[in-house]
């Protein structure tokens, strides 16, 4: 039979009836799915629609000015306001970098030992300690930071200051050291270790055995074994959890609030006692805010919210377009 | 393992089927031991293992001369990978592992207070069941990659690894590709590349677990080849389900069996004789297809 004598028919549609079990599974889940985005989206919305009226009178003014104040006469109407955010929006994502930068080692040492180097037992017992902490009340850490960490970070400021200073960022001019974008730093870094060291744990124990072995029957010691198979494979996970912990950290509120001033000034030294962040700002107008400035303040929110989703695709285009697979 | 093997195989040709394992068994006669300068091989004296409370190995005592290939097979859970895991001490990253025995290599004991657990793995190389190479490098930097995990330097990267791809039959294949990653090649081609990688490092004996299970007959093909051809540099323990295997590669055969108990090694004699004579009932039940 030569070629020309088949009749190519056309492809066949393809269907497939789903039993009404799944369809009915299928409708769960798909609404347990969608719920999510459409609650974030109803967030969004919420925040633009009470903030438009302050995003159209500032323009971009509102995230590249550094003031905040609001005049208003007897009768409460509003005589002036400036609302400008930068100052907040640099303190957010300069606490929150410190926090990251801090924790993410530590995560990733205290996971591979966990997996790799602790006995079993301490394994249980720090495991429920780091999970326990990961659900801490953030007030606790706030206050801790509060009482404990800014009276003893103070040698640890200096000592950056002292031998770091020639970096702008290690900088001081005035020499106190208590409150500062750094103390901030280090309470959320204490907050976002359990977060990461849970996930980066979780990914490193999924490394595949069949490539432990292999590493180890080629000579491998414990270390070289973790740097070729362990951290490739895991690499993608620590820095999503590394993103879950900077989430976290951008939109931390009360510990911020309890070891940091408010000021509206730019800064970018981090030993410098001023700052602050989006959230702590929030918080902090919220109780005795006008009508107006309440719309100042969900706006302030909304760019907030901006602002992580901005950073978690970012970091995400990074591991993308950087990242080699390990799986 | 002293007989005279050339005796053997004559008084055996007269009574062998041809296609029969016997009859493969005898195409490829077994090496005399001794007569190569390799050292004195490796020796496995009284090995017992246990993973936890239950006994898995009992009393295991065989050599391995240098130069030989030496097919271990038994039914599934008879300890056969077990064995070869005491042997590089691999068996120990199970937790709850031990072992009683020595297992001697050129006469000293790898289990001996103060030896360095990775020289041992360096001199005793495996190739695992299912192909492993490491997804995250190339095809190159897998052969190399023991090199790189032991900290060896070599002079001459390029020149090693040509002579393991050739070596583990893949550099044809291979040699315009070097860069491309281990995951791209087929199953057949991973092993390939996984042997190679364990020659890259210059072992004295090459475990192989079950190596060809996951293969197609074509790649098993070019597989036992390979192993053949390095049988003329090194000492090769190979475990298999395969008895059409067993009988093709090696020059020895041990045959291990669990009676519920732990594994024990019922007999070891050269392949040829295994396949057609062997001295226990359990292990012409077993050559034979009786069970297994």
């Amino acid at each position: 039979m030569t070629l020309q004598e088949v009749t190519i028919p056309a492809p066949r549609e393809i269907t497939t009836e789903p039993r009404r079990s799944d369809k009915v599974f299928r409708a769960v889940v798909t609404s347990g799915g969608v719920s999510s985005l459409v609650i974030l989206g109803l967030i969004a919305l919420f925040l633009g629609y009470r903030g438009f009226e302050v995003l159209r009178q500032e323009g971009m003014g509102f995230i590249t000015h550094s003031d905040w104040s609001i005049t208003t006469d007897d009768a409460g109407n509003v005589v002036e306001s400036h609302f400008g955010l930068a100052a907040m929006l640099v303190g957010t994502i300069l606490c929150s970098l410190i926090a990251v930068v801090i924790a993410l080692p530590v995560s990733v040492f205290c996971a591979l030992f966990l997996n790799f180097y602790a006995p079993t037992w301490l394994k249980k017992i720090m495991v429920t300690i780091i999970d326990m902490m990961a659900a801490f009340p953030s007030i606790l850490f706030g206050i801790w930071g509060f009482l404990v960490l800014m009276p003893s970070v103070e040698y640890w400021a200096k000592l950056l200051h002292r031998y770091l200073g020639f970096i702008p960022a290690f900088d001081m001019q005035v020499p106190v050291y208590t409150r500062s974008p750094f103390v901030a730093g280090v309470v959320l870094a204490i907050m976002i270790i359990p977060i990461i060291t849970s996930v980066s744990r979780e990914i490193f124990s999924q490394a595949p055995l069949d490539r432990i072995q292999a590493a180890y029957a080629l000579g491998a010691t414990r270390w070289a074994m973790i740097k070729a198979v362990v951290i490739p494979h895991g690499r993608s996970g620590v820095i999503g959890g590394a993103m879950l912990g900077l989430g976290r950290a951008m939109g931390e509120t009360v510990a911020v609030f309890t070891v940091l001033n408010i000021v509206f000034q730019i800064n970018w030294q981090m030993l410098l006692g001023a700052g602050g962040n989006v959230a702590s700002l929030i918080i902090l107008k919220f109780g005795d805010a006008s009508p107006y400035e309440i719309k100042a303040l969900m706006a302030a929110g909304l760019v907030l919210f901006l602002l992580t989703l901005i950073v978690n695709g970012l970091a995400n285009l990074i591991v993308k377009t950087t990242g080699k697979s390990g799986r | 393992m002293t007989t005279s093997h050339e005796n053997e195989k004559e008084k055996m040709q007269t009574s062998v089927k041809p296609n029969s394992l016997a009859s493969v068994a005898q195409a490829n006669p077994a090496k005399v031991p001794g007569t190569r300068a390799m050292g004195t091989g490796l020796e496995t004296r009284g090995v017992h293992a246990w993973f936890g409370k239950h006994h898995a190995l009992s009393d295991i005592s065989l050599d391995f001369a240098a130069g030989t290939v030496t097919a271990l097979i038994g039914p599934s859970g008879c300890g056969k990978s077990t064995f070869i895991r005491t042997i590089n001490r691999m068996h120990e990253f199970i937790p709850g592992a031990a072992m009683a025995g020595e297992v001697l290599l050129d006469g000293k004991d790898v289990y001996a207070p103060g030896t360095d657990v990775t020289k041992i793995r360096l001199q005793i190389g495996m190739v695992f069941q299912k192909p492993n190479p490491f997804p995250s490098m190339t095809i190159g930097e897998n052969v190399l990659s023991g090199l790189k995990l032991a900290q060896i330097k070599v002079d001459n990267k390029d020149d090693l690894l040509e002579e393991c791809l050739e070596r583990a039959g893949l550099w044809s294949e291979v040699k315009d590709r070097l860069g491309a990653h281990g995951g791209s090649l087929s199953g057949g081609q991973q092993q390939r590349l996984c042997i190679a990688r364990a020659l890259a490092v210059r072992p004295q004996v090459l475990l192989m677990d079950e190596p060809c299970s996951a293969l197609d007959p074509g790649s098993t093909l070019r597989i036992e080849e390979t192993i053949r051809h390095l049988s003329d540099t090194m000492t090769i323990i190979i475990v298999t389900h395969n008895m059409q295997q067993a009988a093709r590669v090696s020059d020895y055969t041990a045959f291990f069996l669990s009676d519920g108990g732990p594994g024990q090694m019922i007999e070891v004699a050269p392949t040829s004789e295994i396949f057609s004579r062997p001295q226990d009932q359990r292990t012409e039940n077993y050559v034979t297809g009786r069970f297994g």
